[in-house]
């Protein structure tokens, strides 16, 4: 069909330039991060700190590997639609080095400071003549063990991001040369990809969050934060869409597009729903106290209000703002919803994370605004220096054509 | 005055029949209606179809299966017979939940499936109203109501111009009734 489809030429090759406002304002919510985090330190907020560090740095990391997930996905379900955005999950994919380094020295520096993991890291737990000898924390040590927390770690996040870069790198190779080979070997690592991120993602959501309260675990937990990764990187690639389109970019991603985005994000966002009741209503029925200790310390007054708007941002507002139609195909609205979702899921991050480690001395303020604005920064310049060094289109992508005639 | 009811123009291709409609429309010949063996992407669009209102009769009857669903388990569980299960409150919201969620899926589903079996004229044992057999194997149809637009002559020079196979005057409006 192509002669009833008026294409406009779109210079494929067009590329980002990164520079004026764009690259001053990330840059000094770098240094602000930066600051907040001297200055948390310096007032003895240590354990404050290091909480909100874990938080933003495990939330940076996910978005990064929400970004090869999505790449992925679309490879390996051979999809047309988005054949035309892919650069940008593709740069957020590549940044995830940085930020499995970023986690890295965050979850060591929690742990030298015995800010974070301390419910597992301390040796006398594990010895049986200590008085602090912890039976139930001792017992998984085969498991939660700071070597193996490392080796995990590393692994997981070093995996993603070796497959991310190479099917980016095939991806820079096919706008070159053209032809299907990039596109099929792409095909098969995709594949094998998604096997290894879907096994391993619930796991390194233990190793990361869970087991800042080791004593409690739920199975349903990884899938919860899968379901809270996919939303938050399918909004960071919204919002980055929606910016580069303002600014005169990417002329060939159109409406229809945007809408296909947007039904990701409303029904990722009842997934996320569907696990976290999951989750909550079998603690709730079943009513163990070594499962209801969970929920109970986010019922205190502290973190009751909180809770509860988290279910209000992360499924209420999707589900009311993103049903229609008509809603899904505006640039605005799909701009607002995936930055109240971004807000949303940190603070699905904070009540995860909060309670296990500040515990009742929960804090909203300057070090969390300043941490939060600081990654988003950081977050900001990375992938957008990354967008600019290649064309904005993989031209040669197979299903590009696929993809301008997308209509929904 | 001939006793053609509908003129059809016959494609083999469906960007011709996606042309055809441009130049109808450019002389502005109303266009009754296109048949098609397969969806065509921008067709909607370009005849300037009404979106569908399905989704409005999928909210009704959600709508419908949340409130029977929740009545049911209130009736049977809070109202009728309140029972104490696990030292739960005979209102056990949450557990409320899966049920008068599926409830709500299952006739949002029925509801919509036959909203569209209903205005499509789909009945069992109807047989199918079709204006030509073969917009349902390969021909793309565009079908012009002939007492509209009276200029016969004009409509076919302009079906063949588009680059139609064949231009059929039917008297009937459908081939198959029975």
């Amino acid at each position: 069909m192509g002669t009833h489809n008026h294409h406009h030429d779109y210079n494929f090759s067009e590329q980002y330039t990164f520079a004026g406002t764009a690259k001053i304002v990330s840059l000094v919510a770098v240094v602000l991060g930066v600051a907040t985090i001297a200055y948390g330190l310096s007032t003895g907020d240590t354990t404050r700190t290091f909480a909100n560090l874990l938080l933003m740095g495990y939330y940076f990391a996910c978005v990064c590997a929400a970004g090869a997930f999505f790449i992925a996905l679309q490879m390996v379900t051979q999809s047309g639609w988005s054949a035309g955005m892919l650069r940008i999950p593709q740069a957020m994919a590549s940044v995830l080095p940085i930020a499995a380094v970023v986690l890295l020295i965050i979850a060591a520096g929690g742990i030298y400071t015995h800010t974070l993991y301390h419910h597992w890291t301390a040796p006398e737990l594990f010895d049986p003549n200590s008085p602090h000898y912890d039976a139930l924390v001792a017992g998984k040590s085969a498991f939660l063990n700071i070597p193996g927390f490392f080796i995990r770690q590393v692994l997981f996040m070093g995996t993603y991001s070796i497959f991310a870069f190479i099917i980016a790198k095939l991806s820079y190779k096919e706008d070159l040369e053209g032809g299907l080979n990039s596109y099929k070997k792409s095909f098969k690592l995709s594949a094998i990809f998604l096997v290894i991120f879907g096994f391993t993602t619930p796991i390194w959501s233990f190793d990361t969050i869970m087991s800042l309260e080791a004593h409690w675990f739920s199975t349903m937990f990884g899938w919860y934060n899968f379901a809270a990764m996919w939303v938050s990187g399918i909004a960071a690639i919204v919002v980055i869409l929606v910016l580069l389109k303002k600014a005169g970019y990417m002329a060939w991603v159109n409406e229809n597009h945007l809408h296909d985005l947007g039904k990701l994000m409303f029904g990722f966002s009842i997934f996320w729903t569907y696990v976290w009741f999951a989750q909550f209503m079998l603690i709730w029925y079943s009513n163990i106290p070594e499962e209801t200790v969970y929920f109970y310390k986010r019922w205190e007054p502290e973190y009751k209000p909180w809770f509860w708007l988290s279910i209000i941002i992360n499924f209420l507002s999707p589900l009311l703002i993103l049903v229609d139609r008509d809603a899904k195909r505006k640039q605005n609205i799909m701009l607002f919803t995936a930055i109240l979702l971004l807000c949303g899921h940190w603070l699905d991050y904070y009540i995860m994370i909060m309670p296990g480690t500040v515990e009742t001395d929960r804090g909203f303020g300057i070090i969390e605004i300043g941490t939060a604005i600081g990654f988003a920064g950081l977050f900001t310049f990375l992938v957008l220096n990354k967008i600019s060094k290649h064309p904005l289109a993989a031209k040669h992508h197979p299903f590009l054509d696929e993809s301008l005639n997308h209509q929904i | 005055m001939s006793n053609t009811k509908y003129i059809l123009g016959s494609f083999a291709d469906p960007d011709d029949l996606m042309h055809g409609i441009e130049k109808l429309q450019a002389n502005n010949i109303s266009i009754y209606d296109c048949f098609t063996p397969m969806p065509i992407h921008g067709i909607e669009a370009k005849l300037g179809v009404k979106p569908s209102r399905l989704p409005i009769a999928a909210f009704c009857f959600g709508a419908l299966g949340t409130t029977l669903g929740f009545s049911l388990l209130y009736y049977t569980m809070a109202y009728d017979w309140p029972m104490n299960i696990g030292g739960k409150p005979s209102l056990p919201l949450p557990n409320f939940v899966p049920v008068t969620f599926e409830v709500t899926i299952l006739l949002c589903a029925l509801g919509m499936v036959a909203t569209f079996f209903f205005r499509n004229h789909l009945f069992p044992g109807r047989a199918p109203r079709v204006m030509d057999l073969r917009a349902t194997d390969d021909r793309f149809i565009l079908a012009v109501d002939a007492r509209e637009n009276t200029d016969h002559a004009l409509v076919d020079s302009l079906l063949k111009e588009a680059g139609a196979v064949e231009v059929k005057y039917n008297e009937r409006k459908y081939v198959s009734y029975e």
